[in-house]
C-alpha cells in the first residue's frame, strides 16, 4: 500500500506525456495545390445503358468548381450532347473518341499537368488506366489525382480485391476460378451448394447459371469450361436473396472520412443495383448494423488507397443472421452519386473534384447551410425512393427478366415523409402513363370482379410470374396482395423485404378501403 | 386510439396513439440520428424528455434486447411521424410499441414532427404534455406551462445506482468493436470507480473491453469512499438534467481532481468544468443526434460524433493557463472537450462509446487507459 502522498502524480513528467500522445502527428493546414496549373478532365462518352447523364452531371460540377478555382481545364468527351462539353465551361473542349490513342494526342498537345478521371464514369477510369499501364502517363509527367493506379487496380482486379478484403477482416462472397472439373469438385467442397457458375470471357455471361445439386454442378461446370475460350470459370458462393445495401464515402488528403448516404434496394442481390428500387436512407438496419457497415466502409476506402473523393460500397447482408459481405467498390463518382447527391443535398462530384486538388472536407463550406463546413454526415428527415425505368418494347426479343446486367434506361426518384409518399410519386414520376400503385384506372383487369375460378388461377399465375424479378412486378405485388396472397408468402418467393411488403400491402389496404367508400 | 401533444406555447398536435395510453409531461427535444431508437430511448440522459425523432419512420427494425442503454426506456414520452409496427430484423424480439406500452411509456404518431422540429429550433426547447386520457387543448396547454422547468433541475438522483456494484460485462454481439484489453504491467485490470449519473450501458462495455474492473458508485458517493478504493482511474458518466443542480457531485470532484485520473463524458464533462471552477449554460435547443462533427483541436482531426445534451460548457468561464480547450462543434462552434494542462483530468461533451452513433471518437478510451498506465509509471518513479 502506497502513501497517499505518493499515490499523487507527477505533474511535469505526466504533461508532457499528454502533450506528446494527444498531439501525436499534428497535421499542418494543407493549402490548394499551386504546383499543378491545368487539368485534362475525362468524360464518360456517349449514353448508353449502364452509364447515362449522370456523368455528365458529376463532370460537369468538376469542370465548374475547378475553373472557378483558377485551373485551366482540359475536357474530352465524344459525347456532343452534353453540358460539360458547352464551349463555356471548359478552357479546351476536345469532341474526340475517348481512347488512348486521342487521349494521348490531347496530352501531347495540352500538356496538362495531372488528369480527373474519377468523373467519367466506367470509360474515364479504363482509359486511364490503359494510359498509365502504357506509359504515357509516365513519358508526359502526368499525374492521376482523385485515384491512383493502384486503387482502381485494387478495388477492379477480383483477386487482388478479395485480398485487400480479407487484410481487413472482411469477407467476400468465396470463390475461385478454375480450369478442370477436378479443381472446380475441390471448391464445391469448401462453398457449398447452391453455388453460381461463371465463364470467363463470354459474351454477356453465357454459359453461367446457378447449380443447386451435384449433378447440376458437374454439368455447368462442363458446359462453362467449354464455352469460355479460356477454359476457365468462376465459381462463386450464391448470395441470391440477400439484401443489398450501399454506402457512399468521401475521404480527403487528411484522411478525414465521411459516409454521405446509406442506401437500401428493394430488390435482393441478384437484380443488378441499377435496374433495383432503392431507398435512402437504409430501413431496416439497427443502428449497430450500420455502424459495422460504417466501420467497414471507412476501412475499405482507406485500404484500396482512394485518397480524395467519392467512392460507392456495396454490401450483401444475409437476413437470417446478419452476415455482411463486400461486394465491390468503385472508386469514383458512380450512378448512386448522383441519387446520394439529390438525396441528401450534398455535392458529392463538386466536392471530389476540390478534394482532388488538395482541401480537406472541414475547409469547404457546406452548400445548403453555407456556416457549416462539408466535414459532416447528412442527415434527413424525409425518405428517398428511386424506381428504375425500363424500355423493352424498344429492345424486341430482348428478355426482360433483371439479373446482373443493367438493362433500365432511366430513372425517376422521390422525396417523401413516409416510403409510402414517395414511392407513389417516384412510380407517377416515371412518366410510363402509370400515375402510382392502384386507382390510377390503368388496370388490364380489376381483382374484384374476377370470379372465383379466375382467382385462384389469376393467383397461381401472379405467384409464378413474381419468381422472376421483372420491370412490372411492383404491379403484381398490387395484384397478389388483392388476392389475398401474404406478405410473408410474397417475401418467401421473391425475397423482398418484408418491410417493404408490408408497406406496399398498407397501399393496398388503403385503396380497399378508399373503394369502400361512396361519393 | 387519440392522443395529443401540447406545448407550452399554446401549440397542439393532435396524433395517434402507440406505445402505453397515459399521459405524461416533459421538456420536448428533437435527436436527429436516422438509426438508433433504441438505444435513445433507454438513455438514461433522456430522463424527464419527451424526445421526438426528425427521421419519420420508426419502429423498422423493432426492438432487440442486446441493444439497450439501461434496463428500461427512460424517455417520458415518444413522438414520431409514422410508426411502424410490423417490423424487420434478424435480431428483433418484439415490436416498439409492445415494448414501450409494456413499460408504460406513452407515444404518439402521426403528428408533423418537421413542424415541431422547427418550433423548437426557432424558441427553444419546450415544455409539453402527452396524453391520451385528457384531450382537452386548454387544459393540456396549462398542465405543459405547470412541469418543471428542466434549468436548475437535478435528474440524476431519479436515474443514478441506489447501490455500489460491479461491471464486468463486454458486448458480445458480433456488430461490436473488438475488445482491445490493455492490461497494466502485472497483468492486472485497471480499477476503475465510474460514477453512475445515469450511465449508458455501452460506456461501462467499452471500459470493460478496455481491460477495467469496474466499480459503478451512485452519483452522491462521497470522494473519501472512492479514493479508498483506490482506483487506477475515475470515470464520470453521462447524465440528466441541470449540472449545475448536481452540487454535491462538484464538491465530490474538487477532492477527486489531481488525485487520480479522470474522464468524464457529457454530464461528467460539464460535473468536472464546474468543479474545475467552470461555468455551464442551456443551450437554446440542445444537440441530439450522430452526425455532430467535431474538430479534435490537438490533432485538427475531425470525428463524426453522437451527441445528446442540453447544456453545455462556457470555454470564457475556464482558466486558459490552467486548463485547454480540445474539442470544438463545427457546426455552432461550441465546447466539447477540455483537459487540464497539468493533471491527468480529460473529458468531452459528445459521446465516444456511441450506441446510437459513429465509433470515430473510441480512442478517448485508448487515452484514459495511457493516463492511467503513465499515472502507474510516474507514481513508481516517486515511489523510488
Amino acid at each position: 500500500m502506497q502513501s497517499g502522498e505518493d499515490n499523487r502524480i507527477d505533474s511535469e513528467l505526466l504533461s508532457s506525456y499528454i502533450n506528446q500522445t494527444f498531439r501525436k502527428e499534428s497535421h499542418q493546414t494543407l493549402p490548394k495545390r499551386t504546383d499543378i496549373s491545368s487539368i485534362l478532365i475525362i468524360g464518360s462518352g456517349p449514353i448508353v445503358i449502364g452509364q447515362a447523364c449522370e456523368f455528365d452531371y458529376s463532370g460537369t460540377q468538376a469542370c465548374k468548381v475547378l475553373r472557378e478555382e483558377g485551373y485551366r481545364i482540359i475536357l474530352v468527351n465524344s459525347n456532343p450532347a452534353t453540358i460539360m462539353t458547352d464551349p463555356d465551361l471548359a478552357d479546351a473542349t476536345y469532341v474526340e473518341p475517348i481512347t488512348p490513342e486521342f487521349l494521348e494526342k490531347i496530352i501531347d498537345r495540352e500538356r496538362p499537368d495531372v488528369i480527373l478521371p474519377t468523373m467519367g464514369g466506367q470509360t474515364a477510369l479504363n482509359a486511364a488506366v490503359a494510359l498509365a499501364e502504357s506509359g504515357v502517363l509516365e513519358k508526359y509527367g502526368v499525374e492521376l489525382i482523385g485515384a491512383k493506379l493502384d486503387a482502381i487496380k485494387k478495388s477492379e482486379d477480383r483477386e487482388l480485391f478479395q485480398a485487400a478484403m480479407n487484410r481487413i477482416g472482411l469477407e467476400t462472397p468465396r470463390g475461385a476460378f478454375v480450369r478442370s472439373l477436378d479443381e472446380a469438385m475441390e471448391v464445391v467442397e469448401s462453398i457449398g451448394l447452391p453455388i453460381i457458375i461463371r465463364p470467363s470471357f463470354t459474351l454477356g455471361g453465357t454459359g453461367g447459371g446457378a447449380a443447386y445439386n451435384m449433378q447440376e454442378y458437374r454439368e455447368k461446370v462442363e458446359h462453362g469450361l467449354s464455352s469460355s475460350p479460356i477454359r476457365e470459370v468462376l465459381v462463386e458462393e450464391s448470395i441470391m436473396g440477400w439484401k443489398e445495401y450501399e454506402l457512399e464515402v468521401m475521404r480527403d488528403l487528411k484522411d478525414n472520412v465521411v459516409i454521405i448516404c446509406s442506401i437500401e434496394n428493394f430488390d435482393p442481390m441478384g437484380v443488378h443495383t441499377g435496374d433495383s428500387i432503392t431507398v435512402a436512407p437504409a430501413q431496416t438496419l439497427t443502428d449497430k448494423e450500420y455502424q459495422a457497415m460504417r466501420d467497414a466502409a471507412k476501412r475499405i476506402i482507406r485500404e484500396i488507397g482512394v485518397e480524395t473523393g467519392g467512392s460507392n460500397i456495396q454490401f450483401a447482408t444475409n437476413p437470417e443472421n446478419g452476415k455482411m459481405l463486400v461486394i465491390e467498390m468503385n472508386p469514383r463518382v458512380s450512378r448512386s452519386s448522383a441519387l446520394a447527391s439529390k438525396a441528401t443535398g450534398f455535392p458529392i462530384a463538386k466536392i471530389a473534384a476540390k478534394l482532388a486538388i488538395g482541401y480537406t472536407l472541414d475547409e469547404i463550406p457546406n452548400d445548403i447551410t453555407k456556416q457549416t463546413p462539408a466535414s459532416f454526415e447528412p442527415t434527413i428527415d424525409y425518405c428517398v425512393v428511386k424506381i428504375p425505368r425500363w424500355d423493352f418494347e424498344k429492345f424486341k426479343g430482348v428478355d426482360d427478366t433483371l439479373g446482373v446486367q443493367m438493362k433500365s434506361v432511366g430513372e425517376a426518384m422521390a422525396i417523401g415523409r413516409t416510403f409510402k409518399e414517395s414511392f407513389q410519386k417516384a412510380l407517377r414520376s416515371l412518366e410510363q402513363d402509370r400515375h402510382g400503385l392502384g386507382m390510377d384506372g390503368k388496370d388490364s383487369f380489376l381483382v374484384r370482379e374476377l370470379s372465383e375460378s379466375k382467382r385462384a388461377e389469376w393467383r397461381k399465375k401472379i405467384i409464378d410470374r413474381l419468381k422472376h424479378p421483372k420491370p412490372e412486378n411492383v404491379f403484381y405485388l398490387r395484384h397478389a396482395l388483392q388476392l389475398g396472397v401474404t406478405p410473408e408468402e410474397l417475401h418467401q418467393v421473391t425475397r423482398i423485404d418484408r418491410w417493404f411488403l408490408h408497406n406496399i400491402k398498407q397501399i393496398v389496404d388503403f385503396e380497399e378501403e378508399l373503394t369502400s367508400y361512396t361519393l | 386510439m387519440k392522443t395529443k401533444l401540447a406545448l407550452e406555447n399554446g401549440s397542439v398536435f393532435p396524433g395517434e396513439s402507440f406505445g402505453a395510453s397515459s399521459e405524461v409531461t416533459g421538456e420536448v427535444v428533437f435527436n436527429t440520428s436516422m438509426t438508433g431508437y433504441q438505444e435513445i430511448l433507454s438513455d438514461p440522459s433522456y430522463a424527464g424528455q419527451i424526445v421526438t425523432m426528425t427521421y419519420p419512420l420508426i419502429g423498422n427494425y423493432g426492438i432487440n434486447l442486446e441493444d439497450l442503454e439501461s434496463v428500461k426506456p427512460q424517455v417520458a414520452g415518444f413522438v414520431v411521424k409514422e410508426y411502424f409496427d410490423y417490423y424487420s430484423n434478424f435480431r428483433a424480439t418484439g415490436s416498439l410499441g409492445d415494448w414501450l406500452e409494456e413499460h408504460g411509456i406513452p407515444g404518439i404518431q402521426g403528428i408533423d414532427t418537421r413542424m415541431l422540429t422547427k418550433m423548437i429550433r426557432e424558441g427553444g426547447a419546450l415544455r409539453g404534455v402527452l396524453s391520451a386520457v385528457d384531450l382537452d387543448d386548454d387544459r393540456l396547454v396549462a398542465k405543459a406551462r405547470r412541469s418543471p422547468q428542466m434549468k436548475g433541475l437535478d435528474l440524476t438522483r431519479q436515474v443514478t445506482t441506489a447501490e455500489p456494484y460491479r461491471w464486468d460485462d463486454i458486448d458480445r454481439t458480433p456488430f461490436a468493436l473488438r475488445p482491445q484489453a490493455r492490461k497494466d504491467r502485472n497483468g492486472r485490470k485497471w480499477n476503475v470507480v465510474a460514477y453512475d449519473y445515469g450511465v449508458k450501458h455501452n460506456i461501462l462495455r467499452r471500459l470493460t473491453s478496455y481491460g477495467c474492473s469496474l466499480n459503478v458508485v451512485p452519483s452522491s458517493w462521497p470522494a473519501e469512499k472512492v479514493l479508498e478504493l483506490d482506483p487506477d482511474g475515475i470515470f464520470l458518466s453521462n447524465g440528466p438534467g441541470d449540472p449545475a443542480a448536481v452540487r454535491y457531485a462538484i464538491e465530490n470532484l474538487k477532492k477527486l481532481i489531481g488525485r487520480k485520473p479522470i474522464f468524464g463524458i457529457c454530464l461528467g464533462h460539464q460535473l468536472l468544468a464546474l468543479a474545475l471552477g467552470g461555468k455551464t449554460y442551456k443551450l437554446k435547443f440542445g444537440h441530439r443526434g450522430a452526425n455532430h462533427p467535431v474538430k479534435n483541436l490537438l490533432t485538427q482531426e475531425i470525428e463524426i460524433t453522437s451527441q445528446n445534451h442540453g447544456f453545455a460548457v462556457d470555454p470564457e468561464s475556464l482558466d486558459p493557463s490552467a486548463i485547454e480547450m480540445t474539442h470544438v462543434n463545427l457546426n455552432d462552434n461550441t465546447n466539447e472537450g477540455l483537459r487540464h494542462r497539468e493533471l491527468p483530468v480529460f473529458s468531452v461533451q459528445y459521446h465516444p462509446e456511441a450506441s446510437p452513433g459513429p465509433h470515430d471518437s473510441d480512442y478517448l478510451f485508448v487515452r484514459f487507459l495511457e493516463m492511467m498506465e503513465h499515472q502507474a509509471v510516474s507514481v513508481g518513479s516517486n515511489a523510488r
